[in-house]
């Protein structure tokens, strides 16, 4: 057999019919479902009387729209609590797992999956939201589509694919102290732009990637998506093992053993072919900060806003012109001398423990700018919250002056009512700094938890490098 | 799913880049549970000032383009949320073809689900045809999907590209699903030669699997 990657062993591993072409069917080993992309599928599934061929492949979640004050209080928005109440009832009627919001498993879609072991290496994971690329990091082929593939998956739990190209992005080297995955995520894409990776699924590779622990390795697996990817992939090794085995959806015993020992084939061969290859020295990554209306428009934050009039391209040079305009800011301007009206420390990307842990160490002791009009933290489950309160590290985000929450996506696409108001500017941990994405006429910072918390402390962006924080697991 | 032969109608240009589906249909309109009405949504927050009154800044909301039918766009339109919701609304305030140099994986996807034919043209192609809709009023393009031609009054005609197979499915309208069961067969021995790899890939349920409880053993992050 000729060298295959990591993706063409998956993707071969799952193919239930092919014919020349025509897009492959392939076998989906896990469907994670959350209310917000999955109504309507259920509803047309009863519409044309079809069943859930695999409830027990199937797992559901609420997290978009849940509140993340008290659970106990009624739900104030009626139409999320009619969304919640349809994804019980055809949780129910289909026999399929459901956390809901009182569920102390309860969390973000791709937070709980990979901490309850339901997503494992080898598999295909599909969920209706582009996110879904954050399961990747297990060595796992795990993508996001629409409601009609939803209710395709629910159906059949098959779909119908075309094979993507290949891109290899591989981060030599080691990265600076104060450099996180959030930076090296963020300055790939900064490097292969916004559709960078349409049509392609990336794998990470090199010494900077290996390095990373499994949460490290989902933040840069989650923001594929920003670079056109659907699906970004590391390959499995003694770290995702670790972080694996007694998890309960994870085989155990000696069915752990034969699972591991499969998981090992998984690896690229040593001369598989990409399509292309892309190569960055962690070295020279710093601590990014985004300026702009999408996830590519970022810079090191000792940088400045650029300015349009430079821009060679007329369509980028308008692009950067508006994003200006609705960011309010002026070309030249130092990102550290920005004046910030929030800090939002969550969401899928964020939101795991070993986030918090960062976050909170610079955090220690010290209090949040009295400019600032507020500072959130999300964890991305139930479970991550109880293991931080273990920590106390709730103690020392309350005593800095953040608010602590229970579980959801919150400020990141603020369904609930975590709203980012019009023209304030945050630092935000999370993936997307869209117009509108954090509340309609918000301005999004998309930074590390480490740049947030130290950007709370300061009430403006501050390079994380200089300062002196103990720790050396940075 | 309903079919695309040809379509012949008003162009309407939104001269951006990267249009995102969060401009599409902001994320309040994705707690809606049916798959109706998003027409009156679409483009939200630049469509609308407050009070939903018509910003008269929008290009959508300029008398000439009222009534549209196809859209042309610029380049990695439809990027970011999977959200179907997007084409949803495009198609439902009347849209039944786009135009652009590309188009995001997932969005360009989920047109083919809903009617919508997505075509590309080359960069060049697409300024032509901004240029021709800017400067006359009224301009109308057919677009047919069976000879894969854009074609204009004035004798313009561009070739497109598409896959066959999605070519296929538009013009006749095909259900997906449908296609799929037929391989019924073909999926239960898939997961019959699985059977020995269960505990990997087929679901383990823990104790209380099935209930809304969830598992109960747990194993906490590190």
């Amino acid at each position: 057999m000729p060298p295959r990657t990591m993706y063409k062993k998956i993707w071969d591993a799952h193919v239930v019919h092919e014919e020349s072409g025509k897009p492959a069917l392939i076998y989906i080993d896990r469907h994670l479902i959350h209310e917000g992309t999955s109504a309507q599928a259920f509803s047309s599934l009863q519409a044309t009387g079809r069943k859930v061929r695999r409830p027990d492949l199937s797992f559901a979640v609420m997290d978009h729209s849940v509140p993340t004050t008290d659970r106990h209080l009624p739900i104030l928005d009626a139409v999320a609590a009619e969304q919640f109440g349809a994804l019980e009832r055809s949780c129910r009627e289909h026999g399929i797992l459901l956390f809901n919001m009182q569920s102390p498993q309860q969390g973000i879609v791709h937070v709980i999956g990979p901490e309850l072991g339901i997503t494992q290496p080898g598999q295909t994971i599909v969920c209706g939201d582009s996110h879904t690329s954050t399961h990747g990091a297990f060595g796992t082929l795990a993508f996001g589509i629409g409601t009609s593939e939803v209710e395709h998956v629910l159906a059949t739990q098959c779909l119908s694919q075309f094979r993507s190209k290949t891109m290899l992005v591989r981060v030599n080297g080691r990265r600076a102290r104060g450099v996180t995955a959030k930076d090296i995520i963020l300055a790939i894409i900064g490097k292969i732009g916004i559709a960078g990776g349409n049509g392609h699924v990336i794998e990470y590779a090199g010494e900077a990637i290996r390095a990373l622990s499994m949460e490290g390795r989902m933040t840069v697996c989650n923001m594929t998506i920003e670079g056109g990817a659907r699906a970004g992939m590391v390959a499995p090794d003694e770290t995702t093992f670790a972080y694996l085995e007694g998890r309960p959806f994870v085989p155990r015993g000696k069915d752990f053993q034969v699972a591991v020992d499969y998981w090992k084939t998984l690896v690229s061969d040593a001369d598989a072919s990409f399509d292309r290859i892309v190569e960055l020295a962690a070295a020279e990554i710093a601590p990014q900060v985004t300026w702009g209306t999408n996830p590519g428009m970022v810079t090191d934050v000792t940088g400045r806003i650029p300015d349009p009039s430079t821009f060679s391209d007329p369509v980028d040079r308008r692009a950067a012109e508006s994003a200006l305009e609705y960011m309010g800011l002026a070309p030249g301007t130092r990102l550290m001398d920005l004046p910030l009206d929030r800090v939002f420390i969550g969401s899928c990307t964020n939101s795991r423990i070993e986030d918090l842990r960062m976050a909170a160490r610079v955090v220690a002791g010290k209090k949040i700018a009295r400019t600032l009009k507020g500072a959130l933290v999300v964890p991305g489950s139930m479970q991550i919250k109880a293991q931080a309160e273990k920590e106390g590290l709730d103690r020392i985000f309350h005593d800095a002056g953040f608010e602590w929450r229970n579980a959801g996506c919150s400020m990141c696409i603020a369904m609930n009512p975590d709203v980012l108001p019009s023209g304030e500017r945050c630092a935000s941990t999370s993936n997307r700094n869209f117009e509108g994405r954090q509340g309609k006429g918000g301005r999004t910072h998309l930074v590390s938890p480490l740049m947030a918390a130290a950007a709370a402390i300061a009430g403006h962006f501050v390079d994380i490098r200089e300062w002196n924080v103990e720790d050396s697991e940075w | 799913m309903k079919a695309f032969i040809t379509h012949n109608g008003l162009v309407a240009p939104l001269d951006r880049v990267n249009v995102d589906t969060d401009q599409m249909v902001p994320k309040q309109f994705l707690k809606w549970v049916t798959r109706e009405g998003y027409g009156r949504v679409l483009f939200y927050d630049w469509r609308y000032l407050d009070g939903e009154i018509p910003n008269p800044d929008f290009i959508l909301n300029r008398p000439r383009y009222q009534g549209a039918s196809i859209l042309l766009a610029r380049a990695n339109f439809g990027c970011g949320s999977s959200r179907e919701h997007a084409p949803w609304a495009i198609q439902d305030y009347g849209f039944r073809a786009i135009i652009a140099p590309s188009y995001a994986d997932i969005f360009y996807n989920n047109c083919f689900k809903n009617g919508i034919l997505p075509v590309t043209l080359s960069d060049a192609e697409v300024d032509e045809l901004f240029h021709r809709t800017e400067q006359s009023e009224g301009y109308r393009l057919t677009v047919d999907l069976e000879t894969q031609t854009i074609t204009d009054d004035s004798g313009l005609t561009i070739a497109f590209q598409i896959d066959a197979f999605r070519r296929d499915c538009l013009l006749n309208g095909w259900d997906d699903i449908g296609l799929t069961l037929r391989h019924e067969d073909r999926i239960s021995l898939y997961e019959k030669s699985r059977q020995p790899s269960a505990k990997m890939f087929g679901a383990v349920p823990n104790r209380s699997a099935g209930s809304t409880e969830g598992p109960s053993a747990q194993k906490m992050p590190q």
